[in-house]
């Protein structure tokens, strides 16, 4: 059930696609040296190879259009099909970055409505469109908190971060320069308030949380660690990962913090596209506001304009003006769903997600008191005695015809299997989603060489990780050889976000 | 409730199953203070009325005919075979996650592995990761692997680079602890790596052999950010010694879309493979010798190594990168060289008539272009603006980045630039100048 290489089908003594000639009398020719000397090795394949190919790849996955895909902290919902008509409509999908502004007044507009809305959505003064994914939005806001600290004339040097968080927040805070300091969970899986005091110091340029936490769980003593984040001079900065447990609940803004950033691809229903492309909005308070990186849109005499002259912005985050289409696929979510139909979003996705977890009671383990928001996450350390590990509850999943969970994160969570159903599975998925669960567990106690031979039914079974990270193959080459040399290190289970 | 699947029914059934009378009872954890009713925006649409909403907002847009945009700098036209959206669009393909199951995920993975031994392929590189967002930060994550591996702070950049991917340099600078300077001049024994655009911003030829000598010589690395269909024709990173090449993928069938999402694409050196930001797949083999593909080397990254990864990406551009693997596969090395050759000649042709129009010339005559130029104008503004009025996307105009060059616009021509339009540009700009001769003289 293998697809081979684009590459292995190639027939070398196939022509080319027809293409237009030049048309046109020129003398001019490109000097020699300037010339590639060996043509790229690029596959040669008819249209009809080429499709049959790529469909055939696209039957070897699962995605949210046929399956299940409970990914805890990922936000896998429906994302509806009416986003990508709009996306592909010509006035948006044709226009050139440098058309004059007075050409582009309909993408600036759906711009700043789509800024106004999210600003009202999470309680901030002004937001940016330009970062491309969450961890870019992360990053962003700490490259604004920076800037922020630094025109005060104060350097900091830490950062804090819950033992709890994405990998993406000690990754973007060290991208900035900061020293990565870590503050414990307590037991009841949120943030140890008398550990952050302790961390806290005026060498702190900002705590990043989430919250709801990495656990599904609301940090209940929110406001206490904002004010006394707030009291040493550091900033609040909120990962949006989580934040479709909260439109129309509560606000981060109001919370205290002070940047935001969002995942468009999450809460606000942008495909993943098996890995991006994403959008990573990041909102801010008055005081981050002159920091936002250029150009903002802003409103004037009825029309819509791009202003570059922002003195003390930190610069630009990347080339024009952000993912402009996953932008549209967002506005076109949120003028559909509108104010009422967010809220009732994140009320079901904690309606649900409380359902699955209820149904997983005695199934799994259930670490931390409930109830839980959007998200939650159960341990697979009860099958330990019979040797069965999260992963295995994982590919038992894929072989019943489920995407797996998150698993092995968070940290603090041995065994994590993490599980995040979202707003958009129907009752019965949820219910044929934990009969799987328990059949893998008991399978676990019947069967478990069975369950650690699974899957079974798909394309491939297990991959040896390992070996392919000890000696990688990058590439195709008609004759395999390693690509980066060896290595010892092991290979890593898999991870959220 | 669009997307919203649950009846009322489901909803009180649920609840039961809790034993709680009301959703509001689950949000127990949250502070009464912090409570929020709604949200302050309008009620929601039906998709009709959302659609319509759309499309006006749409038609607020002005969009020039394909044929009749001569604006690139970063971003063009260029003919997108069917094929490539026929397969983006694939649900199997657009919903999918990143691919944390390979079991389940062998689609995406084996189409990125091909990506990244396309992107190999195209720069004369040994090895390419899954994609970056874009062409500018793909340069910024180059310019960190090489302050990491050289231990250097300071990276050169020689000949002109798009200004926006400057800033973007610039910006990751300032957090990272890395300065960037201009000329080839400013070269030491802290210069980490030297970067150059190859066609630059203006379009032009740069030594790029030269620069990656000078480099090496000062113990630096040789960063090219390059134009991938310019490969079809041009001397490939890899001809030239280069250590890491970067590009933006926009061309590789992917709309304008007013400026993203796009694609950015590193490429490097063996021996860099490590240092690599971001996703790689890699080949692997089940327990009965059954090929298939996994993400790897995952100990460089963020959810691995955590403050101590080699790049924060997570997410990056994936199904950009299926468009630019399906677009690839589709063109051959034959397509691809005559996709550069066809926007070479039609490029030249244009200029060639360009000049001979009165009051325009070439603003470096003595350098080398490939498929954009820049042109020195008189009546700059006045011209673009008679151009527009005529339908017509005229040339990028780089005196808002570049003011000794206020009267320089750069045209670029592709395959989609038929001969039809080059009369059509060509005989706007000759009235355009003979009414302001009229009206001047």
């Amino acid at each position: 059930m293998t697809e081979p290489l684009s590459f292995e089908k190639s027939r070398p003594t196939l022509a080319g696609p027809r293409l237009p000639v030049a048309g046109v009398e020129t003398s001019a020719r490109l000097p020699h040296e300037h010339r590639r000397r060996r043509p790229p090795a690029l596959p040669r394949l008819s249209e009809p190879e080429i499709m049959r190919h790529y469909s055939r790849l696209a039957s070897m996955n699962y995605s949210i259009s046929e399956q299940f895909y409970p990914l805890g902290s990922c936000t896998m919902k429906y994302n509806p099909v009416a986003n990508e008509e709009a996306a592909r409509l010509p006035g948006f999908a044709g226009l050139h970055p440098y058309q004059d502004e007075d050409t582009a007044q309909g993408a600036l507009e759906l711009m700043w409505l789509l800024e106004r809305a999210l600003c009202a959505i999470v309680g901030v003064e002004r937001l940016t469109l330009q970062p491309a994914a969450g961890a870019h939005g992360e990053w962003t806001a700490l490259r604004m908190i920076q800037a922020y600290h630094r025109s005060r004339g104060e350097d900091r040097t830490e950062v804090i971060v819950p033992d709890a968080a994405h990998g993406t927040n000690p990754a973007s805070a060290a991208l900035c320069g900061f020293t990565v300091v870590e503050v414990r969970s307590g037991k009841d899986g949120r943030v140890d308030v008398a550990d952050l005091e302790a961390k806290l110091s005026n060498r702190v340029a900002a705590l990043m949380l989430t919250n709801p936490n990495t656990l599904g769980l609301f940090e209940r003593q929110i406001l206490e660690m904002a004010e006394m984040v707030h009291a040493t001079g550091a900033k609040l900065y909120y990962d949006g990962a989580n934040l479709n447990a909260l439109m129309g609940v509560c606000r981060p803004g109001d919370m205290g913090f002070d940047a935001v950033h969002l995942n468009l691809h999450k809460t606000f229903t942008t495909p993943h596209g098996g890995g991006g492309p994403g959008a990573g909005p990041v909102g801010v308070k008055a005081d981050l506001v002159p920091f936002l990186p250029r150009p903002t849109v802003e409103r004037q005499n009825g029309g819509f304009r791009l202003d570059h002259d922002r003195p003390r912005s930190i610069g630009r985050v990347r080339s024009f003006y952000g993912n402009f289409g996953m932008l549209v696929r967002a506005f076109t979510y949120i003028v559909a769903m509108g104010g009422d139909g967010l809220t009732d979003a994140s009320r079901d996705a904690i309606l649900a997600a409380n359902y699955l977890r209820r149904s997983l009671d005695g199934v799994l383990d259930l670490p931390h008191e409930g109830p839980c928001m959007h998200e939650f996450v159960a341990s697979a350390r009860n099958l330990a005695p019979h040797g069965i590990r999260a992963l295995d509850v994982a590919k038992g999943l894929l072989e019943r015809g489920f995407y797996a969970p998150t698993v092995y994160f968070p940290l603090i969570v041995s065994e994590a299997v993490m599980i995040e159903p979202t707003e958009t599975e129907s009752r019965a998925t949820l219910d044929a989603f934990s009969a799987a669960l328990r059949d893998i567990v008991d399978t676990a106690a019947r069967a478990p060489d069975d369950l650690r031979a699974e899957p079974r039914s798909l394309p491939v079974g297990r991959l040896d990780e390992v070996a392919a990270a000890r000696n990688p193959v990058l590439r195709w080459r008609p004759d395999a050889e390693s690509d980066a040399g060896t290595d010892t290190t092991p290979a890593a289970p898999p991870s959220p976000h | 409730m669009p997307y919203l699947v649950h009846s009322a029914d489901d909803r009180r059934a649920m609840l039961e199953a809790l034993g709680v009378e009301s959703i509001d009872e689950l949000l127990r954890d949250i502070p009464d203070r912090l409570r929020v009713r709604g949200i302050d925006l309008e009620p929601g649409l039906s998709e009709q009325e959302t659609m319509a909403r759309l499309r006006q907002l749409a038609g607020r847009n002005t969009v020039f005919e394909d044929r009749l945009c001569f604006r690139g700098g970063g971003v063009y036209q260029r003919f997108v075979p069917a094929a490539v959206s026929a397969v983006t669009s694939k649900p199997e393909f657009y919903t999918a996650y990143t691919p944390y199951q390979p079991e389940a995920s062998q689609g995406t993975l084996q189409a990125i592995f091909e990506f990244q031994t396309l992107i190999a392929e195209l720069t004369a590189m040994d090895v390419a990761n899954a994609s970056l967002y874009d062409g500018a930060t793909a340069l910024a994550e180059a310019a960190m692997m090489a302050v990491v591996h050289t231990g250097r702070h300071q990276v050169v950049v020689a000949g002109c680079l798009h200004p926006e991917y400057a800033e973007v340099l610039r910006c990751y600078g300032d957090g990272r602890g890395f300065e960037l300077v201009e000329g080839l001049d400013r070269m030491g024994d802290r210069t980490a790596a030297v970067v150059f655009q190859q066609p630059s911003f203006l379009g032009l030829l740069e030594d790029a052999a030269g620069l990656t000598e000078a480099a090496h010589r000062s113990g630096a690395l040789s960063i090219a950010c390059v134009d991938p269909i310019s490969l079809g024709m041009l001397a490939p990173p890899g001809e030239y010694g280069a250590d890491i090449a970067v590009g933006e993928g926009q061309q590789l069938g992917l709309t304008p879309s007013y400026g993203g999402p796009h694609v950015g694409f590193i490429a490097a050196r063996r021996d860099l493979a490590r240092r690599l930001p971001g996703r790689l797949v890699g080949q692997a083999y089940d327990g009965r010798g059954r090929r298939g593909y996994v993400l790897t080397l995952t100990a460089r990254e963020q959810h691995i190594r955590r403050a101590k990864a080699t790049s924060n990406i997570c997410t990056n551009h994936s199904l950009c990168a299926l468009a630019a693997t399906v677009y690839l596969t589709y063109m051959g090395p034959d397509g691809l060289r005559q996709v550069a050759e066809v926007s070479y000649q039609r490029a030249h042709a244009l200029a060639e008539r360009l000049v001979a129009i009165p009051g325009i010339e070439l603003a470096f005559p003595e350098r080398e272009f490939l498929n954009e130029f820049p042109v020195r104008m008189f009546h700059v503004e006045h011209r673009l603006a008679r151009l527009k009025e005529a339908g017509i996307l005229g040339g990028l105009r780089v005196g808002r980045w570049l003011p000794d060059l206020d009267d320089v616009v750069v045209f670029c021509c592709t395959e989609v630039n038929d001969p039809d339009a080059l009369d059509l540009l060509v005989n706007a700009l000759a009235r355009s100048a003979e009414r302001t001769e009229a009206r001047t003289g």
